[in-house]
């Protein structure tokens, strides 16, 4: 038997609940962002409908064709393939090795994080210190190192760069938590004797989405520029398959005699590295809670 | 509403603030006068705290309408320049969480100096006797070395000594306390309290104390002003308003108030609801959780006299 | 009389900087007897927080130790685990922090349930009619915590304890973040829980007069110690212990002309560092009747006849002091 003036209490007006898709919208770069990957996406993974040509087609008869000659949107390169196939299904493997690194990073770096600050003691020590040590090398220069004793492939490159890039992810992760582990609804949860495994993927990680989310997208960024940076140098990706930064390879040299061969995968890869930061820039402010609107 | 005798330090006439279309404070008028303590009593969302921060000119965000006149000059609308001259001049401020009004990297007596420096023109060792003077009067033992101290480094109790000490270091005619005791303990509240009395009485000042506490009110103030969602439901002095409260929320508010002597077994009465109901209401804004609402709720009541200096906004006592 | 929970010599000890050691809890013994609503007094440094949290589990004590039902909480069984999980809950005094700002309302409480072997369904139901115990539309069940306000959160909290079904509920400061008028909503739902289950009560707070409304037995501490203890009359028409004294004549009595008439018992100072607690009994540096005995050699709380403890050389009703 409940009194009633327990029960007086009106739930309050519901407020807007969509209001993080609002304020993202408001962000005309992330918006465009958006757009240029939805549409760069679309045509790597059409890319068999939509190229011209096949990406593999020597044609030695037109090799370093200008733009919009002899059927050759972008050009030809300097065994006469299609720029424009190329950088289709370069796509392909540019973004994936670049979500899939994305992706690596975000599961270990999380997992790193989150164990470190939720057991904290030597726990915590070993593995932030670990962190650490492996912030101190350059990221190129430790992804070089292990690339000249891997066998490259798309997994193997994928993963490399996701093993040498979490660290800061775990950093924001750690840090998230340390406060996440003080509240109170977490002393309820461990009170009650949820183990922390469970504590960490139910109670804490719906918590800390929102600063994943935005590393994800940096992070995505970066891992396309480090596999170009690879592929560029010649230990990633390598030929005849075609990946945006292997495409640069012999363009340097070729410079003179062809300029585009250089331009258009560098756009290709500036393009898709900036539309990922500003989509990080875009989630960033639309999910930080303390931003007024 | 507001008394245009000489001895008046502050009237507010129609005081609005607005965050884009919501009223925080809707049309609230009262005065001080010098030598007495005006208390405003409300809770979260009623607009004391709006309205101490439109009254200091420390507003971020909304327009504030309305007008409030200190010693006759306007604060409404004037520039921050003007408003930071009469800052500690004619208007001390003393805020809730003394741990984060006052800047956490400067020593306290430096904080003091600067403010005796800026407004009182004095030299620097001018300033620093007097720094000494004023932490003595406000019961700070040892104060030439406590001059050395930052505020992390002081309990609670000691802060808000140093920031009743920087609201009356220049004489300012007229005090406005925004729950300077919540943050404390029960016995450092009572000492305070006391301090801030004698302090008052001392300078002949004029005194608005803004506060959620019923019973801090009791033993502080000469006149009440009830806030209820962004307006004054009830004013009246201090006795008159415990002994005979008119509108229904005063009443509710007392009846809940818990107390060492009275009613232990009994369940406590209760005001059902709460104030986020009053933001949809058309009429009087209680009306939701009033246990009188009728009919002629519908239309908002405004302040009328029910005894003399006794006002409250309510259809069934007019 | 059976006792439910029992402190036994419990103290909890934190390093300090410059070596030295934070007492916030110092040598507590306390019994709490079945069905008894007890309440714990005291201001910022008393230790009444983190004695609540021992009591409850959310902590160890570092000396001493808790018996919960017999069972001695540093070294349960498996079984016995399960056990003191269940019967003890807290109410916690935020309700912002209290609840996870991610799951809805109703999630958290079924998540509290599920952690504790209860099937989806078993969890659903309970939580359901702990919702609708604490006065809670069961339209909020899918709500988050933003989106109610700080009563109704606080309810989710409360309903949320009881949801186990629990014997004993520690209260840490449940009203002092709410409102005056919505204090009283709670005071009443808390009370009303309590009598329908026959709880085992703790309740924390710094307000004399909200814990005089909730509970038949008061204790007061300082600095990590309790340092008076009787029943609630007893306690507010004759407290024995200078602190209490002082406590009760610095609350502000809503009434003018009591209150501006009154005189109090003014304390001077403020509460020592509790990693600096003071020779002899800890009181001493703002106790206006110290004496050199007091300064010199620390009380023991003693029980009386009328079941009324205190822990003072000179308590209250003693004649004047000896130079």
């Amino acid at each position: 038997m409940v009194d009633i003036s327990l029960t007086a209490e009106a739930a309050p007006p519901l407020p807007k609940r969509a209001s993080v898709l609002r304020r993202f919208m408001r962000h005309k770069l992330a918006v465009l962002g958006v757009v240029i990957i939805v549409l760069m996406i679309i045509g790597s993974a059409g890319a068999a409908w939509i190229a011209p040509f096949a990406p593999d087609e020597i044609d030695i008869a037109n090799r370093y064709a200008a733009p919009f000659t002899a059927g050759h949107i972008l050009g030809s390169d300097d065994l006469g393939r299609d720029v424009f196939t190329r950088l289709l299904y370069a796509g392909q493997i540019s973004l994936s090795v670049g979500i899939a690194a994305m992706l690596v990073t975000v599961i270990v770096g999380f997992a790193v994080g989150a164990f470190a600050a939720y057991y904290g003691g030597w726990v915590d020590t070993v593995l932030m210190r670990f962190t650490d040590v492996m912030l101190c090398f350059p990221s190129v220069f430790l992804l070089l190192f292990v690339a000249a004793f891997v066998t490259p492939s798309l997994t193997s490159i994928a993963l490399m760069i996701g093993l040498t890039c979490w660290m800061e992810i775990a950093r924001i992760i750690h840090g998230q938590i340390l406060v996440i582990k003080s509240t109170d609804y977490i002393a309820a949860a461990r009170m009650v004797g949820a183990p922390a495994w469970r504590i960490i993927l139910r109670q804490i990680l719906p918590n800390t989405l929102a600063p994943i989310l935005v590393a994800a997208t940096l992070n995505t960024a970066q891992a396309i520029l480090l596999e170009s940076y690879i592929s560029y140098l010649g230990y990633g990706i390598q030929p005849p398959e075609a990946s945006w930064g292997n495409m640069l390879t012999n363009a340097q040299s070729d410079f003179q005699i062809d300029p585009w061969l250089a331009i258009f995968p560098g756009l290709a890869i500036t393009l898709a590295v900036t539309s990922f930061n500003f989509i990080g820039d875009g989630l960033r402010d639309a999910l930080d809670p303390k931003v007024r609107d | 509403m507001a008394n245009a005798s000489d001895n008046t330090l502050l009237a507010v006439n129609n005081l609005t603030v607005s965050f884009g279309p919501s009223r925080a404070v809707d049309g609230i008028s009262f005065s001080v006068a010098s030598g007495e303590t005006l208390g405003l009593v409300g809770e979260s969302g009623c607009g004391k705290s709006t309205t101490a921060l439109a009254l200091m000119g420390l507003l971020q965000g909304g327009s504030t309408g309305g007008s409030a006149k200190l010693l006759g000059t306007e604060l409404v609308g004037r520039s921050e320049e003007d408003l930071s001259r009469d800052r500690g001049l004619k208007l001390g401020m003393i805020f809730q969480d003394p741990g984060t009004a006052l800047h956490p990297m400067i020593r306290v007596g430096d904080q003091l100096i600067e403010a005796l420096r800026a407004h009182l023109k004095l030299g620097k060792a001018e300033a620093r006797k007097r720094a000494v003077d004023l932490f003595r009067k406000v019961g700070i033992a040892a104060p030439e070395d406590r001059l050395r101290a930052y505020p992390h480094e002081m309990s609670g109790g000691m802060c808000q000594r140093v920031m009743i000490a920087m609201a009356i270091a220049c004489n300012p005619k007229l005090l406005l306390a925004d729950e300077p005791t919540t943050a404390l303990d029960v016995t450092v509240q009572a000492q305070i309290l006391s301090l801030l009395k004698d302090v008052a009485r001392e300078g002949g000042m004029g005194v608005i104390l803004i506060t959620h506490d019923l019973g801090v009110v009791a033993g502080m103030t000469d006149r009440v002003a009830v806030m209820y969602a962004g307006e004054i439901v009830e004013t009246a002095p201090t006795e008159q308003l415990f002994a005979n409260p008119q509108h229904p929320y005063t009443q509710g508010l007392l009846n809940s108030i818990p107390q060492l002597e009275t009613g232990h077994d009994a369940p406590m009465p209760v005001i059902p609801g709460s104030v986020q109901s009053a933001a949809q209401a058309k009429g009087c804004r209680f009306a939701p959780r009033c246990p009188f609402a009728e009919k002629g709720c519908e239309v908002r009541p405004t302040l009328k006299p029910v005894a003399s200096d006794h006002f409250v906004a309510c259809w069934r006592v007019q | 009389m059976t006792p439910l929970v029992e402190a036994q010599g419990v103290s909890r000890h934190y390093p300090a900087p410059g070596g030295r050691t934070l007492k916030a809890l110092d040598g507590v013994d306390l019994v709490i007897e079945k069905g008894a609503t007890v309440g714990l007094v005291g201001e910022s440094g008393s230790g009444k927080s983190t004695l609540g949290r021992t009591l409850v589990g959310l902590q160890t004590p570092t000396l001493g130790r808790v018996i919960f039902d017999g069972v001695d909480t540093a070294s349960p069984t498996a079984e016995q685990l399960k056990m003191l999980r269940r019967q003890r809950q807290i109410v916690f005094q935020d309700p912002s922090g209290a609840l996870n700002p991610r799951m809805t309302v109703g999630d958290t409480i079924i998540e509290h349930l599920r952690v504790q072997g209860w099937s989806r369904a078993d969890a659903r139901s309970q939580a359901a009619a702990a919702f609708d115990q604490c006065g809670l539309h069961s339209g909020l069940f899918t709500r988050y915590p933003h989106e109610i306000s700080g009563g109704q959160r606080q309810r989710a909290v409360i309903a949320r304890a009881i949801s186990t079904d629990p014997a004993f509920i520690v209260a840490d400061e449940p009203v002092s973040a709410l409102d005056v008028s919505t204090r009283a909503q709670i005071m009443n739902l808390l009370r009303d829980i309590q009598k329908a289950r026959g709880l085992t009560m703790l309740f924390i707070s710094h307000d004399l007069s909200v814990v005089a409304h909730m509970c038949r037995q008061v204790a007061v501490m300082y600095l990590g110690r309790i340092v008076e203890m009787a029943p609630r009359e007893a306690l507010f028409r004759a407290p024995l212990h200078p602190y209490t004294a002082a406590l009760m004549s610095a609350i502000p009595i809503p009434d003018p002309v009591r209150e501006k008439t009154r005189s109090r018992a003014a304390l001077k100072g403020e509460t020592p560092d509790p990693a600096n607690i003071p020779a002899g009994c800890r009181f001493s540096s703002r106790c206006p009747r110290a004496s050199d005995l007091c300064k010199r050699q620390e009380p023991v709380l003693t029980s009386r006849e009328t079941g009324h403890e205190v822990a003072c050389h000179y308590p209250l009703e003693a004649a004047a002091i000896p130079a």
